[in-house]
């Protein structure tokens, strides 16, 4: 097959900065970021409070930083890396080959980023992106109510009108990490008068705002990764709504599928010690080295099949994106697929562990790691709309099918 | 290396598309079956995908053909697999082009690669002897006698095997049934002496044999590689099988899946059409989900052949397993959500159902290759 010389020319670019990459990686990761973090407290989320849990951590972040690869693809003048696709792709890859772990966890980075670079004005991409790829803000995200789960679109923190200021009431529910948050990006309906979709918009503000309180919520993990927020007269200026005041389920829309591929991508963690060796310390081999119970076997087998075609799908989903060939609502069949896969995942690490995953506070257990983090994946399913929601938007969005 | 296919893929999948869906449909497949046709599959057809390039996809331009790799026999499997179109090309065009090209010398490759180019010459692999895919557990012997071997045993599920004229047969010259070391291939005129062939009418209504070896003479240029040593050789080969028999259930499967969607969205009961039930929609969307990701393994599986046959293995065995477990699944729902229909033999989904069936067992079914992962992987 003849290839063209302007490929054969990208392509040799691409080896260059694959190179390059390597030895920069190589060079400046240290060997501490080299492995996943076994705790929360192990990832780093920025933030006017952050605290590095150690100097590794701080060295990695900060030299990731001043190159702009905490977020490699964003452009340079927003405090990004300004990298092509392609690249990105290649960094990522090189990281994953060293098991570098990000630099940087955030919403800003994950979430109301892109939402940003797709509806934002100038001024607020110039004042918010450089301080998320900086991680000097750090985001929490204003979605879910009591009476709004699954059905988000009928939420009711209101926002009244007043001169060149909102007032907003209300109250959120599931706000991740809202007691540590510097800024929250909120849905709040503008407009009580309009069909439940078209009265709504989003909104950014400070988190230290007079009005503004959060109250964690104890989830069946024994942590207590949400909060419920409270807003009591807030005042916010109307120059802090992004896109069009009454039409911010557009930009709730785009910036879910950010979500859901987020946390499809639970679903695909490739890194640390296969199942099948965890599995061997508890279970034991037989004298061909095989995991001496054949159905737990048939079991891991059959998920890391699973898990291997789902990481295909993934990379796959992003070269279509790339290619302006993916269907706006694919991360709904990736957020459905991974986060069934991750809670897999936990149950066979549960039945692997047997008894010695079932303690809870033990030194020895590192204070019930694994039964905690198994509790907090039923989560999964249900955070950034659940299974079930996401099953229904592949039917109609995806399939057409007919019907409410 | 992006997984979306490239320009010029796309352009290939149009023009196979185009052929086999003109001549070809379902209709073809019922039309060979019903009137029990001799070859089970149309010469003319197969010489229009000589002209057309497909039957030399694989071979190198030197040998007359078009020196393509294996992404893009997996686009012509997939259209295969959206038609049931009975063709030599797997047999022929993949799994016996890939011998003779990763195997063979050069006067192997110069005798009959262009002939297989040109769609003039069939050939079949002769590999399974048992009910189940175990390529180890070979245990047809070649004995040495003279300059050559007398091959003496039985095979069983060989495609094509009553139409070829040459047969890629895999034989135990040494060692016991199970061991790596001891195997080797031959390439055998089915004319010789002493090979009985019977073609086996199967499920699915695609060609298939069972062929019999009774002191069958080869001479010593007729050994595909090593002798003893074929046991990689064969690993490569049907690996590259079985991305593209995973590539045809891709095409089954998303065939069978469009199909019943347009159903649910044109059948109405209790008022309504089906389609508009949750209970049906959220099983369409699981299937939707299933086949995606199985298509994008599958695709992963192609390019690392592409890329490397030899560090492929495990990238196959998940995109066979695979393409094994939604296929099955994309055919149970077929025939399910069109309910009565889909039990007949005048609709069409039932032969989708069948030709899954049989893909499923060539050259491994999930199962195998789940284990096949686990071993892999070391637990």
């Amino acid at each position: 097959m003849a290839e063209s010389r302007t490929s054969d020319t990208e392509s040799a670019d691409l080896e260059q900065f694959r190179n390059k990459t390597r030895a920069w990686l190589e060079a400046n990761c240290p060997p501490e970021m080299r492995k996943p973090a076994t705790s929360d407290a192990d990832v780093f989320w920025g933030g006017r409070n952050a605290k590095f849990s150690s100097e590794p951590q701080r060295v990695w972040f900060e030299r990731m930083r001043d190159k702009g690869w905490t977020v490699p693809d964003w452009p340079k003048e927003y405090g990004g890396g300004g990298l092509s696709a392609a690249e990105h792709k290649v960094l990522r890859a090189e990281m994953a080959k060293m098991g570098a772990r990000p630099p940087l966890s955030s919403f800003g980075i994950w979430m109301l980023g892109p939402a940003l670079l797709k509806y934002g004005n100038d001024a607020q991409k110039k004042e918010h992106l450089p301080k998320i790829a900086a991680g000097e803000i750090r985001w929490c995200q204003g979605y879910s109510e009591p009476n709004a789960g699954s059905d988000l679109a009928s939420l009711q923190t209101r926002a009244e009108s007043d001169g060149d200021d909102f007032i907003i009431n209300g109250q959120k529910i599931w706000t991740s990490y809202a007691n540590y948050a510097d800024w929250i990006f909120c849905l709040v309906r503008t407009d009580p008068t309009a069909k439940k979709h078209d009265g709504i918009s989003f909104i950014l503000f400070d988190m230290t705002s007079k009005g503004v309180s959060t109250k964690p919520i104890l989830l069946i993990s024994g942590y207590s990764p949400f909060c419920e927020t409270f807003f009591d007269n807030v005042r916010v200026p109307k120059s802090h709504v992004v896109g069009q005041i009454n039409r911010g389920w557009d930009v709730a829309k785009y910036l879910l599928q950010h979500e859901r591929a987020m946390i499809s991508g639970m679903g695909e963690r490739g890194v640390g010690r296969p199942l099948g060796q965890i599995a061997a310390d508890t279970v034991g081999t037989d004298a061909l080295g095989r995991l001496d119970d054949a159905m737990l076997r048939g079991q891991i087998a059959r998920f890391d099949v699973d898990e291997a075609a789902l990481a295909a799908c993934a990379e796959r989903a992003v070269d279509l994106a790339k290619a302006g060939q993916a269907h706006p609502a694919f991360s709904s069949a990736m957020k459905y697929y991974g986060t069934e896969l991750n809670k897999r995942r936990y149950e066979i690490l549960m039945s692997a562990g047997g008894v010695d995953a079932l303690e809870w506070e033990s030194e020895r257990s590192k204070q019930g790691a694994r039964p905690r983090a198994w509790l907090r994946t039923k989560a999964n399913s249900i955070e950034g709309g659940t299974s079930e929601v996401m099953l229904g938007i592949v039917a109609k969005r995806i399939l057409d099918l007919p019907g409410a | 290396m992006a997984l979306v296919l490239t320009e010029e893929q796309s352009m290939l999948r149009d023009s196979a598309r185009g052929l086999i869906s003109d001549k070809a449909p379902v209709s073809h497949l019922r039309h060979l079956r019903d009137s029990k046709d001799p070859t089970g599959f149309s010469k003319e057809l197969w010489h229009s995908f000589a002209e057309m390039g497909f039957a030399g996809l694989l071979v190198p331009e030197e040998f007359g053909g078009s020196g393509l790799g294996y992404v893009e026999a997996g686009v012509v499997m997939e259209e295969i697999g959206r038609t049931l179109m009975p063709s030599p090309f797997l047999a022929t065009g993949v799994v016996a082009a890939s011998a003779l090209n990763r195997g063979g010398n050069a006067a192997q490759k110069s005798e009959y690669l262009p002939k297989i180019a040109s769609g003039s010459l069939l050939a079949a692999l002769a590999i399974d002897e048992g009910a189940k895919h175990r390529p180890l557990q070979t245990s047809l012997r070649a004995v040495r006698a003279g300059n050559g071997f007398k091959l003496s045993g039985a095979k069983a599920l060989v495609v094509d095997g009553h139409v070829a004229d040459l047969l890629i047969v895999a034989a135990r010259t040494a060692g016991a049934a199970g061991e790596r070391e001891g195997l080797t291939l031959f390439l055998v005129d089915s004319k010789a002496k002493g090979i009985a062939v019977e073609r086996t009418v199967m499920v699915d209504a695609h060609n298939a044999a069972r062929v019999e070896f009774a002191n069958v003479e080869v001479n010593a240029d007729s050994v595909l590689g090593e002798v003893d040593q074929a046991a990689g050789l064969l690993d490569s080969v049907l690996d590259i099988g079985r991305g593209a028999v995973a590539s045809e259930m891709v095409g089954l499967s998303e065939e069978v899946f469009n199909r019943t969607v347009e159903y649910l969205k044109s059948r109405k009961q209790f008022g309504k059409l089906i389609g508009e039930f949750q209970a049906l929609q959220h099983r369409a969307a699981e299937l939707y989900i299933d086949i995606e990701i199985t298509r994008a393994a599958v695709m992963k599986a192609l390019q690392a052949l592409d890329a490397d046959v030899a560090k492929a293995a495990s990238a196959v065995a998940v995109a066979k397993a695979r393409a094994g477990t939604t296929s099955t699944r994309a055919v149970h729902e077929g025939v399910q959500m069109h309910g009565g229909m889909g039990m007949t033999d005048q609709f069409d989904i039932g032969f989708f159902m069948k030709r899954a069936r049989v893909c499923e067992e060539l050259f491994g079914d999930a199962n195998y290759h789940t284990e096949q992962l686990a071993r892999a992987r070391g637990y």
